[in-house]
């Protein structure tokens, strides 16, 4: 053996900034010209509620028995100014999904599995279907920029109204729906030549600001007689001054969108690289209702990387009335499955990381308008799935409550938390663990 | 009987004419009524006396009843029309018969931005002016304008028609999809995707009759000084060769 074949080496090492997956897309772009577009919400790991922990109770604090003692989960979202407020039994909702991005099987799975447990669904651009209203019993239905199948039928059919502005994902840019998922269905509905690329505008096209907002809701309230509560949804990025906008354009309810957030398709430096994570969108946005005195009379709902009730629970100790979730309800109904490996497989990718859903090839059925792969999700089983996992998250959720003491999920309070991260005391508005110290507060800097 | 203690049966037991004035009922009790009319309410035309610029007068009607307004309309009047034939004897603010489904809203002034926004069907004219965005992604209404439209009108529209018989602003027809436009006047430029296309008789038919349901004499309009306005549908799908047209 020669002295070459003894040295020791240094194991290969890749860079930090140029990793192999960022070396890919460069080699991605350079052979096609074009930006990567997906599905989903950030990948990349950002603060989040891992970065909490909750004070469970001691001797300070008195807990509740977990199997004797009563923790309430009820929520009332539109007491504002709706003449019919919505109640819901959990405090975790369905986010807007559209048909289109998803099967109609997937839309009726999410209705059903909603409704076994007592919360809502939304629509989502397109318009609203049958399937979807008929297993949802609290439907609440987007108003879009595209206004896309919106008419006054179906807005009097619907238990509220979401006015969206933006989503997590892709704070200020509109839509996609790419032409391989434009089924006749589709296109009926959306009033489009089947086949072509559906984009869909990223402002209203009849309001340009919070003062013509106002008046829209106005309109919208007019039209349904008053009866709906009417939702503001915003993505995160400016969450303080655009949370006291809404409440002063009338919403009864604020939808607050983090990065994490999912959608059906868009470019992806978009979704990396715009808007913050929901961990720092809260403590602002609920600042906000605080300074205009409508903390929990305009309710606020927060999505994006909500996966388990230990997130649900740190959602609503920061503030919020609700949390909803769209990546985990679709990941409850079959999506992204092991099952399905070898199909991922043949599209490049591995179950887990598929995000190609505006492809519409979906092993899963899900995200997708092929009949074949549609017909593949059984919206019965896929909606008992749904509801065995919202009640998961309800039991966690609880759970946590009890031990913090509190006889209502709501009861729960940035009091109860504290952060392993500087970035996360500082975003959340809590102590670094161990300390009383929150980053930015306290007359710190 | 006083406006606001109309329901559905005094509608069937009162007079055919129906007038509200909103100098001293609110909004919210005219489209109240409103929303309670039917196709067998006795009340088959409402006046409006006194809008004076009010917000989402008459919006959310559902029945073919006739509306007429004396005077200046806000915004959204006539919104998610259905079915309902509203006169306004006055200028409309933003988003006139916005999302309209069907029926007939007619402006008799100038109206603001975003006229017609969305609407699925039914037929909007406005005898003066349209300011920006006028049938800004219309989905299948008709739209006669007799004055000139702003900037951006048609912008991404789907489906119907928009007739201008004086001139247009910027980007006519940006981002078009199927909607048929057509100008009389000079056009300031055209949005991307946005061509001008031959006028042929079939077009010319299309033209008159939409003029004809608008009120509009035959043969009073030479339909030949229309140019027609269409998609060159080279953005339907998207291809990064024409990524500088977006």
């Amino acid at each position: 053996m020669t002295a070459h074949n003894t040295t020791p080496r240094t194991l290969p090492r890749f860079s930090a900034t140029f990793d192999p997956h960022t070396l890919s897309e460069i080699r991605r772009a350079a052979a096609t010209g074009i930006y990567d577009i997906r599905g989903g919400g950030t990948k990349r790991k950002v603060p989040h509620f891992d970065d909490l922990l909750f004070l469970g109770a001691s001797m300070s604090r008195y807990p509740l028995e977990g199997y004797r003692e009563k923790c309430g989960t009820e929520v009332v979202l539109g007491t504002r100014f709706a003449k019919k407020p919505i109640h819901l039994k959990i405090p975790v909702t369905i986010a807007g999904m559209s048909f289109g991005a998803l099967s109609a099987q997937a839309k009726e799975a999410l209705g059903r599995g909603a409704s076994i447990v007592g919360t809502s669904t939304t629509t989502g651009d397109g318009g609203m279907t049958p399937e979807e209203r008929g297993q949802s019993e609290i439907l609440v239905y987007q108003y879009l920029p595209s206004r896309y199948g919106m008419n006054p039928v179906d807005l009097r059919k619907a238990d509220a109204i979401e006015v969206v502005i933006g989503q997590g994902a892709k704070p200020g840019g509109g839509g996609m729906l790419l032409g391989q998922k434009i089924s006749d269905r589709v296109a009926a509905m959306r009033t489009l030549p089947k086949g072509i690329d559906q984009r869909s505008a990223c402002r209203h096209p009849d309001w340009t600001g919070p003062d013509d907002l106002e008046i829209k809701i106005e309109e919208l309230r007019e039209i349904t007689d008053w009866e709906k509560p009417i939702y503001v949804k915003v993505g995160a990025s400016r969450p303080y001054y655009d949370t006291a906008l809404a409440v002063k354009s009338g919403a009864d309810v604020v939808v607050l969108d983090g990065m994490q957030g999912g959608t059906a398709a868009t470019q992806d430096v978009f979704i990396e690289h715009v808007g913050i994570p929901i961990l720092a969108a809260i403590r602002p946005a609920v600042q906000a209702l605080q300074d205009l005195g409508m903390h929990r009379k305009v309710q606020l709902i927060v999505s994006g990387g909500i996966r388990t009730g230990a997130d649900v629970a740190k959602a609503l100790a920061l503030g919020a009335d609700a949390v909803s979730i769209g990546t985990a309800a679709l990941v409850a109904l079959g999506d992204n499955d092991p099952h399905y490996e070898a199909e991922y497989e043949a599209l490049g990718t591995t179950a887990g990381a598929y995000d190609d859903w505006h492809e519409g090839k979906d092993p899963a059925g899900i995200t997708t308008q092929d009949p074949d792969l549609a017909a593949r999700l059984d919206p019965v089983k896929a909606g008992r799935r749904l509801a065995n996992y919202l009640s998961v998250l309800t039991l966690e959720a609880q759970t946590i409550a009890r031990a913090c003491g509190k006889s209502h999920v709501h009861n729960l309070e940035p009091e109860d938390l504290v952060a392993l991260t500087v970035e996360a005391a500082a975003m959340a508005g809590v102590p670094l663990a161990g300390t009383s110290w929150i980053p930015g507060r306290n007359g710190g800097y | 009987m006083s406006p606001a203690a109309l329901n559905a049966t005094a509608l069937n037991a009162i007079a055919p004419e129906v007038t509200f004035d909103l100098a001293t009922s609110s909004v919210r009790e005219l489209n109240a009524a409103l929303h309670q009319a039917s196709d067998g309410s006795n009340a088959r035309l409402w006046r409006v006396l006194n809008p004076e610029g009010r917000h989402a007068i008459a919006a959310g009607v559902d029945a073919p009843i006739s509306i007429e307004i004396e005077g200046n309309v806000g915004y959204y009047c006539a919104g998610m029309n259905q079915a309902a034939s509203v006169i306004i004897r006055g200028n409309a603010g933003q988003g006139v018969a916005e999302n309209m489904m069907s029926g007939f809203v007619h402006v008799c002034g100038d109206a603001s931005q975003s006229a017609g926004a969305t609407a699925h069907g039914g037929l909007l004219v406005i005898d003066g002016n349209a300011s920006a965005r006028c049938g800004i992604s219309m989905k299948g209404v008709d739209i006669v304008v007799k004055g000139s439209v702003g900037h951006m009108s048609a912008f991404m529209g789907q489906s119907g028609a928009l007739i201008v018989f004086g001139e247009a602003g910027e980007a006519l027809g940006d981002s078009l999809y199927e909607a048929k436009l057509f100008v009389r006047g000079g056009v300031k430029s055209l949005g991307a995707d946005c061509i001008e296309k031959e006028l042929r008789d079939e077009h010319k038919a299309l033209i008159a009759a939409k003029l004809e349901a608008a009120g509009i004499a035959p043969g009073s309009v030479d339909l030949s000084e229309f140019k027609r306005y269409g998609s060159a549908r080279k953005l339907y799908n998207f291809h990064v060769d024409n990524a500088d047209a977006y």
